[in-house]
């Protein structure tokens, strides 16, 4: 009898080996933390949703132990730092974190690695040389706007650029980004440029008020979060709709999906999804297996075109923004394009 | 002992048990801190603050309010970060004109008889754009001297705990054992008294509102000794969690009553709550409440001690 137990239980652990969730199998008893400096916005709760939603799975499948969420009460950087002390102390193998600043934190992320714990950024990234980043590529996202722009309108025109908050450095990247397209696209020019502040009031007041001293504008490149405010400014001002890139906010898709049926208006709409906080789950996860993951890693777009902007508009909550969350296999994929092969 | 001698010293023990509690009750939650390396963890972001709040202090005992302070920190972290260490001449010249500022606001405060919380509220604006001025991004490096004291790891006692005895003993000694320490706190409690007997008022107010200016300074310092580089927001938090710790420790408003010993207690108990708090797993929502529930709870108990030892 006893033998037969065993055997069972050989075949069992062997089964399970061979299973495709074999590698999950060395961090079973691991335990990662996400440390998050925000969540006032709907961007953050949207990245905490998800946050919570695959770890949940992840823990119940048994391909880690524990997966918390950490938010700070005030976005600050010594709070910031002073939690993921904490989180040293409480034994977690491995610390996801959104940084409340990118230099700020680097003693308490070297702290982390001197004892022993991996360390995965993401979105607000960190620098310190021993933790992982996943990075956006703010730049390439400015410039495959106006990439989408020159495909569509190959004769060019004028541009209206709408920027974001002034001084931040994702403003500055995806500007950088949508000038170098248009260096390269000579056929547009940029005539006007306002800040919108990635909030559609704000981008509906700035563009309202620089409208009547523009040319015929073609095109109005964007940031997120601006789109349907800049759709309404040119509405009021009673102008031919241009093009306008979309930024993957609810209120964005639906106008635009109400333009489509109107009389089929052709845009595409980019962002960041929030649930980029799942992938750093899993690239920390694979860390922690022993796979060999380069310290820079880039976050794919989520990117919406004319075909599937239903399915994604039915998807997005009201008042969020279009999410996608990453799986494992998402992970290994990011990992390898990094690696080159 | 008679009432009213038990409250007094009660008192003056009161800091010292919140804290007391409060470490026993973080040593239950996780007993991972009960070690050298724990202790380590737990506390070395005390220490900045700590100098905050000692710095805070010295501006309470002359009945003023410094609502700068976290700018003030935030700024001289920034040329710890650059100016110190890539010249360390143009550094010290300009931590020295931080403190020689801070001189002049004591001046001006008492000479035109301005509040001090208008001078210090408009200038946290200008540290902080000083600040953003010398560091525009968040970056710079930690000094090696600093980075190597602030990470040293001395036998037996970890340093944070023997860079807060320090600190205490020193403010201690300057404030509250010195002849030149009782006029300054005298200012506080009846300045005309002080005035009276041929001490200049002027004086006492440039000497604290400098030694707070450079109490600040050796804050920032130490500040980015332990997070390496800085960020023109870094210290931010200060001005509060110093004003908190400096009255959690024993010292008043107005009164010239202060206590520095105190006032080190009162912001490790304050960095200790943040963590016992996130040991609790408490929802981050509710946990600036809560930091605020356990102030006035101390707060409270004070008044109920402070009503005793007047019952004479």
């Amino acid at each position: 009898m006893t033998v037969r137990v065993s055997s069972l239980a050989l075949a069992l652990i062997t089964a399970t080996a061979l299973t495709p969730l074999a590698a999950l199998a060395d961090t079973a008893d691991k335990r990662i933390a996400l440390s998050n400096n925000y969540a006032g916005n709907s961007w953050r709760q949207a990245m905490l949703q998800s946050w919570d939603k695959v770890t949940s799975a992840a823990v119940q499948d048994g391909a880690v132990a524990a997966a918390d969420a950490f938010t700070t009460a005030e976005n600050q950087v010594t709070e910031q730092a002073a939690q993921i002390q904490n989180l040293i102390l409480q034994g977690y193998d491995a610390i996801v974190i959104n940084a409340a600043s990118p230099e700020g934190l680097n003693g308490a992320v070297q702290e982390a690695c001197d004892a022993g714990l991996t360390v995965v950024s993401f979105d607000g990234i960190v620098t310190a040389d021993c933790a992982w980043r996943i990075a956006v590529d703010f730049k390439k996202m400015g410039k495959d706007e106006v990439t989408y722009l020159a495909e569509k309108l190959p004769d060019g025109g004028n541009l209206l650029e709408i920027r974001g908050l002034a001084g931040v450095f994702v403003d500055d990247e995806i500007s950088a980004g949508i000038h170098e397209g248009v260096s390269e696209n000579p056929q547009f020019k940029i005539v006007g440029s306002v800040h919108g502040d990635w909030a559609q009031d704000v981008a509906q007041k700035a563009v309202a008020g620089i409208l009547p001293s523009l040319p015929e504008v073609v095109g109005v490149v964007t940031q997120g979060g601006d789109g349907y405010g800049a759709a309404q400014a040119f509405k009021a001002a009673g102008r031919d709709m241009p093009i306008i890139v979309m930024g993957n906010r609810q209120d964005e898709l639906a106008w635009w999906k109400e333009q489509k049926d109107a009389n089929g208006y052709e845009t595409m709409s980019v962002s960041i999804a929030p649930g980029v906080s799942t992938l750093a789950f899993w690239v920390a996860q694979q860390i922690l297996d022993g796979a060999d993951v380069p310290k820079d890693l880039t976050v794919p777009f989520l990117r919406i075109d004319q075909d599937n902007l239903e399915e994604n508009l039915e998807t997005t909550q009201k008042g969020g923004v279009a999410n996608v969350e990453y799986a494992l296999d998402d992970a290994k994929k990011v990992i390898a394009e990094a690696k080159g092969d | 002992m008679t009432g009213p001698a038990f409250a007094r010293l009660l008192r003056g023990a009161l800091p010292a048990l919140s804290l007391a509690l409060l470490l026993g009750a973080i040593f239950y939650l996780q007993p991972r801190t009960m070690s050298y390396f724990g202790l380590n963890l737990l506390l070395n972001l005390a220490v900045p603050i700590a100098l905050a709040t000692v710095a805070q202090m010295l501006i309470l005992t002359v009945n003023d309010l410094d609502l700068s302070i976290g700018s003030y920190v935030s700024l001289t972290a920034c040329i710890a970060a650059t100016w110190l260490r890539d010249t360390p001449l143009l550094g010290l010249l300009a931590l020295g004109g931080g403190v020689l500022a801070y001189g002049a606001l004591g001046a001006l405060i008492h000479l035109r008889n301005l509040p001090s919380i208008v001078v210090t509220l408009g200038m946290s604006f200008v540290w902080l754009g000083l600040a953003i001025l010398v560091l525009p991004t968040p970056g710079g490096k930690a000094p090696d001297i600093v980075r190597a004291l602030m990470t040293w790891k001395p036998p037996y006692v970890p340093f944070p705990i023997i860079a807060c005895v320090v600190i205490a003993a020193l403010a201690h000694v300057a404030l509250m054992r010195s002849p030149y320490g009782a006029v300054l706190r005298g200012a506080g409690g009846n300045p005309r008294a002080v005035a009276r007997a041929g001490w200049s008022l002027l004086r006492v107010k440039v000497t604290m509102y400098m030694a707070a200016g450079f109490v600040g300074a050796l804050a920032g310092i130490a500040l980015v000794g332990l997070t390496t580089s800085a960020d023109a927001n870094i210290a931010l938090r200060y001005t509060l969690l110093s004003i908190a710790g400096a009255i959690l420790g024993g010292s008043e408003f107005v009164g010239g009553r202060v206590s520095p010993i105190g006032a080190v207690i009162g912001a490790i108990t304050l960095t200790l709550a943040a963590s016992f708090l996130s040991f609790l797993r408490l929802n981050p929502d509710f946990q600036i409440g809560a930091q605020g529930a356990i102030l006035i709870l101390v707060l409270a108990l004070r008044a109920l001690i402070g009503r005793a030892e007047k019952d004479r």
